[in-house]
C-alpha cells in the first residue's frame, strides 16, 4: 500500500518540477498580469499582487495543515481517533475564531480595493475623449474633440507570425501623460474593448455608454482584444493602441485631418468614376468591411451569412435599388449592419459596383457616388 | 408517514415490477435514483466529448476543426450539458437514493412527481441535441447557439432556430428541477422517522435541503428571462433591445440572479457528501456539525444577493459595485468555515485512504484554491482585468470540478457498495483518483497563467504567445477525458460482480453521522423500511 502511494507522490512531484523548469527555460510563458503602463493600471496591478500574495499564504497554510494531518493522523501509523476533539475548548470556539480571522483578511483586501475602485470611477476632466464603438467585427474610434475617425480591422497574418491576431490595419493613437477618457458603446451586440496594460475593462453595450479612462505613462504599442463573446468573429477583434509623446500626437492629428479632408473631397465630388477605379476601390472596401461575413469568394457561410456570388439581389439588374438600400440601411433581424453612417458615398458606390461585377456576377451596373447620395 | 408505511405493508408481497415497466412507470426512489445516475453518466460523456473537441481546437493557433460558430456552440452546450445534464441529475440521483434511506422514510413524499421530474430530463436532452443540429438541417437555420451558456442578448436574438430549442430545453430542465426540489423539501420536512430531528439529519440531507430551496427560488427567474428572450425573438417585444426602450443588461441581472445561486446548487450536494466521507474515513465525528449547517444556510442566503459580481464591467454605480464586492468577499467566511471544519475533522483522527477519502482530501485542497482565486476575482478593479479571460475559466473549473464533480465521484465510490451490493475494485479506484486529479490540474492550472497574460475565453483561435499553455492544457484535457473510461469500467465491473458488500462497508461509517442507510443490507431491499425505524 505505502510504497505505491509514495511512487505516485514522487511522480506528481517530478511532473510539477518539470513544468516549473520548462517554464523558466522558455521566455514565451507569460504567467502574470501584463505589466501596467498607466497610472490607474499600476494601482490595479498592485492590488492584484496584494490579493495574490495573501492567497498564496492562505494556500500554503491550508496545504501545510493538511499535509501535517496526513502524516500524523493516519490509521496505518496506529493513530487513535480523538472522539472528544470537537467538544474541547477549540471545538467550541473555532467557529468564532476562524470567521473573525477570515473577516479581518477580507476587510483588509476590501478597503484597499475600495479606494482603487474610486480611482477607476473618478470622472475628472479629460484632455482627450475617444468614443470606442464595437461592431461585428471591428473597432471604430471617434475623437470627440477633433474630427478624426479610425476604423480598426484585423490585419490578416499567418498563424506563425508573432503578431497573429494581435495586429490591426489602423491603430488608435493616443498621447502619453494626458488623461484620456473612453466612451464605450456598440452598434450591434455586446463587445468589450480590453487592453490590460492601459485600461480597466468596461463592456460596450448597444444603446448605452460606458466610461473608463487612462493616463499612459510609457510610449509604445499596447495590444488587447474583444473580451465579450460577440459571435462568429469574436476571436478576430484585436484592439491596438499606439501611445506617442504629446508633440508627436499633435503632428499626427494634423496629418490625419489632412488625409481625411482629401478623401472626403474626393468622395463628394461629382466626378463620374470609371469601372476599373470603382472595382479596385470596391475590392479594398469589401476586404476591410464585408469579408469577415461574406468571405473572400463571395460565398458567405451557408446558413449563417448569405452568398453574394450569384445571389438574387447582387446578380440581378432589376434589384439594384434593393441592393443599395441593404448596404446603406442594413437588414433588420440579421447581422447585416447599416453601412450608410460608417462609409462615404464613394466607398458604398464602389463596394456595390464590386459586388455586382465580381465572382462571376453579371448584373454589370456601375454605381456612382451620386446614386448613393440619392438613396440615403 | 403512518399512511405511507401501512401502504407499503399492503404491497409487500408484490415485489418489484419486472421489465421495462419497472423503469418507465417507476415510483420507487431507488430505481429513479439509478435512472438519474445513468442519465448523468451518459451526459458526462456527451458533454465531455464537446470538451475534447474544444481542447483539440485550442491545441494550437489557427482554426483547424470546424467553423467558429460550431466552436462557440460547443462551448455553450458543454456548459449547459455539464451543469443541467450532468452535475444536477447526478446530485439528484444521489438525493433520490440516499435521502429516504438516511431519514428512515419508505420513499419520497411524492413518488409520481418523482417519476415525472426524471422523465422530463431525457425530453430536455433531446431538445438540447436538436438545438445543436437544427441550424444545419433547416434551410434557413441561421447561426447556431454561439452565445456561451449565459445566452446574452442581443447576440442570442440574432441566433437561428437552435436558440429556440435551447430555450425550450431550459424550460423543461427548469420544470424538472423545480418538481424534484419540491419533492425533496417535502420529503425532508414530512417523512423523517420518529426521533429524527432536523439537527440529527446527516449533512448530505441538510445540503440538499438548502439546494432544493435555492432551486425553487431561482429557477423561475431563469425561466422568466428566457421567456422574455423568446418574446424578443419572435413577438416583437423589446425587453432587451435599447432601440425599443429595453435594456440588454436586464437579461444579465436576471440570468445571474439565477446563475450565481446555481453555483451553490452544484456545490452544496458535494459538500454534503464530504460531510459524510471525511468523518467516516477519519473515524471521528464531524467537527462543527452545527457550524456547517448554519454555514451552508448563510452561504445559500449570501449566494442569493451577490449575483452582479459576474457583471462588474457593465458600468454600475460606485455604491452598487462596492456592495457587490464586499458581499462577495464575505462569502469566504462560510466557505472558510466549511473547509476548516473538514480539516479539523481529519485532525487527531485515524485516517485511511480509500478512494472516496482521496477525493475528499483533494477537494479540500483544490476547492480552497478556487476560493482564493474567487477572492481575487471578487475584487472589482482587479476583476476588470480578469473579466472574461481564461483566468475565470480556470477559477470556475477549479470550483466546479473538485467542488461539485469530484464530490460526486466521492459519493459514487462511497455508496457504490451500498447501491450494488458489491465492493468496487479499490486498486482501480485509486488509479482513477490519481489519474483524474493529476490530469485535471495539468488541464486547468496553466489556464490561470494564459488568462492573466490576457487570453480571452470563448475564442476559437488565439495568438501564438498562448500556445505553450494551451498545449499543456489540451494534453491534460485529453488525459482527463480518457480517465473517465476507467470510471465507466469500474462502475460496470462493480454492478456485474465483485466481493460481496456488507451492510456497513466502511469501518468508520455511522461515526458522527446518524444515517440510517447502514442499518439496511447492501443492496437495500426494494422497499427500504417496511417499519419506521426509531431514533433515540
Amino acid at each position: 500500500m505505502l510504497p505505491r502511494r509514495d511512487k505516485c507522490l514522487s511522480a506528481l512531484f517530478i511532473t510539477g518540477v518539470t513544468c516549473l523548469f520548462s517554464s523558466m527555460a522558455h521566455a514565451a510563458y507569460e504567467y502574470n498580469l501584463t505589466p501596467p503602463a498607466s497610472t490607474l493600471t499600476q494601482e490595479i496591478f498592485d492590488l492584484h499582487m496584494l490579493t495574490t500574495i495573501v492567497g498564496t499564504i492562505i494556500m500554503a497554510l491550508v496545504t501545510g495543515m493538511i499535509i501535517y494531518a496526513l502524516i500524523n493522523f493516519r490509521h496505518a501509523k496506529g493513530a487513535v481517533p480523538d472522539q472528544e476533539f470537537h467538544n474541547g475548548w477549540f471545538g467550541r470556539w473555532a467557529w468564532v475564531l476562524v470567521p473573525v480571522i477570515v473577516l479581518s483578511i477580507d476587510l483588509t483586501i476590501a478597503s484597499s480595493a475600495s479606494s482603487t475602485l474610486s480611482s477607476v470611477e473618478s470622472h475628472d476632466k479629460a484632455d482627450v475623449t475617444v468614443k470606442v464603438i464595437g461592431s461585428q467585427w471591428k473597432w471604430t474610434y471617434e475623437y470627440m474633440d477633433d474630427d478624426i475617425k479610425i476604423v480598426s480591422n484585423l490585419k490578416k497574418l499567418e498563424p506563425t507570425d508573432p503578431l497573429y491576431l494581435r495586429d490591426v490595419d489602423d491603430p488608435l493613437v493616443l498621447p502619453t501623460g494626458k488623461r484620456v477618457r473612453f466612451l464605450l458603446t456598440s452598434s450591434d451586440v455586446l463587445h468589450n474593448w480590453g487592453i490590460a496594460e492601459i485600461v480597466p475593462k468596461k463592456i460596450n453595450i448597444p444603446g448605452y455608454i460606458n466610461e473608463t479612462w487612462t493616463n499612459i505613462t510609457k510610449e509604445g504599442t499596447y495590444r488587447g482584444q474583444c473580451y465579450e463573446n460577440c459571435g462568429t468573429g469574436h476571436a478576430f477583434m484585436p484592439a491596438v493602441v499606439r501611445a506617442v509623446s504629446p508633440t508627436e500626437y499633435e503632428q499626427w492629428k494634423v496629418t490625419r485631418k489632412a488625409q481625411q479632408a482629401q478623401a472626403a473631397a474626393e468622395a463628394s465630388a461629382d466626378k463620374v468614376w470609371a469601372k476599373a477605379e470603382l472595382m479596385a476601390k470596391g475590392e479594398a472596401v469589401y476586404t476591410k468591411n464585408c469579408l469577415a461575413c461574406h468571405q473572400a469568394n463571395g460565398q458567405g457561410l451557408p446558413g449563417v451569412f448569405p452568398a453574394l456570388a450569384g445571389s438574387k439581389i447582387a446578380n440581378n439588374s432589376a434589384a439594384l435599388a434593393e441592393h443599395i438600400a441593404i448596404v446603406v440601411k442594413g437588414k433588420a433581424g440579421t447581422a447585416m449592419a447599416a453601412w450608410g453612417p460608417q462609409l462615404n458615398d464613394l466607398d458604398i458606390a464602389a463596394v456595390v459596383t464590386y459586388e455586382r461585377n465580381a465572382w462571376g456576377n453579371t448584373a454589370g451596373e456601375l454605381v456612382q457616388p451620386k446614386d448613393i447620395k440619392a438613396a440615403r | 408517514m403512518s399512511v405511507a408505511t401501512t401502504h407499503d405493508h399492503h404491497h409487500d408481497h408484490h415485489g418489484p415490477p419486472r421489465g421495462w415497466q419497472r423503469w418507465v412507470y417507476s415510483t420507487n426512489h431507488k430505481d429513479i435514483g439509478t435512472m438519474y445516475l445513468f442519465f448523468a453518466l451518459f451526459m458526462l460523456f456527451f458533454g465531455g466529448a464537446m470538451a475534447m473537441y474544444i481542447r483539440a481546437e485550442l491545441f494550437m493557433p489557427g482554426v483547424q476543426l470546424a467553423s467558429p460558430d460550431f466552436y462557440n456552440n460547443m462551448v455553450t452546450d458543454h456548459a449547459l450539458v455539464m451543469v443541467f445534464g450532468m452535475v444536477m441529475p447526478a446530485a439528484a440521483g444521489m438525493a433520490n437514493w440516499m435521502i429516504p434511506m438516511m431519514i428512515g422514510a419508505p420513499d419520497m413524499a411524492l413518488p409520481r412527481l418523482n417519476n415525472l421530474s426524471f422523465w422530463l430530463l431525457p425530453a430536455a436532452a433531446i431538445l438540447l441535441m436538436l438545438s445543436i443540429v437544427a441550424p444545419y438541417i433547416f434551410p434557413d437555420g441561421g447561426t447556431p447557439v454561439n452565445t456561451g451558456w449565459t445566452l446574452l442578448p442581443p447576440l442570442s436574438v440574432q441566433n437561428g432556430i437552435g436558440m429556440d430549442f435551447t430555450i425550450f430545453a431550459i424550460h423543461t430542465l427548469g420544470v424538472s428541477s423545480i418538481l424534484a426540489s419540491i419533492n425533496i423539501v417535502t420529503t425532508i420536512l414530512n417523512m423523517r422517522a420518529p426521533g429524527m430531528t432536523m439537527m440529527k439529519m446527516p449533512l448530505f440531507v441538510w445540503a440538499w435541503f438548502f439546494t432544493a430551496l435555492l432551486l425553487i427560488a431561482v429557477m423561475p427567474v431563469l425561466a422568466g428571462a428566457v421567456t422574455m428572450l423568446l418574446f424578443d425573438r419572435h413577438f416583437g417585444t423589446s425587453f432587451f433591445d435599447a432601440a425599443g426602450g429595453g435594456d440588454p443588461i436586464l437579461f444579465q441581472h436576471l440570468f445571474w440572479f439565477f446563475g450565481h445561486p446555481e453555483v451553490y446548487v452544484l456545490l452544496l450536494p458535494s459538500i454534503g457528501v464530504l460531510g459524510l466521507v471525511i468523518p467516516t474515513f477519519a473515524r471521528k465525528p464531524l467537527f462543527g456539525y452545527k457550524a456547517l449547517v448554519y454555514g451552508m444556510g448563510i452561504l445559500a442566503a449570501l449566494g442569493m444577493v451577490v449575483w452582479a459580481h459576474h457583471q462588474y464591467t457593465i458600468g454600475m454605480s460606485l455604491v452598487a459595485t462596492n456592495y457587490f464586492m464586499i458581499g462577495t468577499i464575505l462569502i469566504s467566511i462560510p466557505v472558510g468555515l466549511m473547509l476548516m471544519n473538514f480539516i479539523f475533522t481529519m485532525w487527531r483522527g485515524s485516517m485511511t485512504f480509500e478512494t472516496p477519502m482521496l477525493f475528499g482530501i483533494a477537494i479540500i485542497l483544490m476547492f480552497s484554491f478556487a476560493g482564493v482565486t474567487g477572492v481575487m476575482l471578487a475584487v472589482v478593479p482587479a476583476d476588470m482585468q480578469y473579466h472574461d479571460t481564461m483566468f475565470v475559466v480556470a477559477h470556475f473549473h477549479y470550483a466546479l470540478i473538485p467542488g461539485a464533480v469530484f464530490g460526486l465521484y466521492a459519493g459514487v465510490f462511497y455508496w457504490l457498495p451500498k447501491w450494488t451490493g458489491h465492493m468496487y475494485n479499490e486498486r482501480l479506484g485509486q488509479i482513477f483518483f490519481w489519474w483524474t486529479t493529476i490530469s485535471f490540474n495539468l488541464t486547468f492550472f496553466p489556464q490561470h497563467f494564459s488568462g492573466l497574460a490576457g487570453m480571452p475565453r470563448r475564442i476559437v483561435d488565439y495568438s501564438i504567445q498562448y500556445t505553450e499553455f494551451n498545449m499543456i492544457s489540451s494534453i491534460g484535457g485529453f488525459l482527463f477525458g480518457l480517465s473517465h473510461l476507467l470510471f465507466l469500467f469500474i462502475i460496470i465491473q462493480t454492478i456485474r460482480g465483485g466481493a460481496k458488500a456488507p451492510a456497513k462497508p466502511w469501518e468508520g461509517s455511522q461515526i458522527g453521522t446518524p444515517g440510517l442507510e447502514w442499518t439496511l443490507p447492501s443492496p437495500p431491499p426494494f422497499h427500504s423500511f417496511t417499519e419506521a425505524p426509531v431514533i433515540k
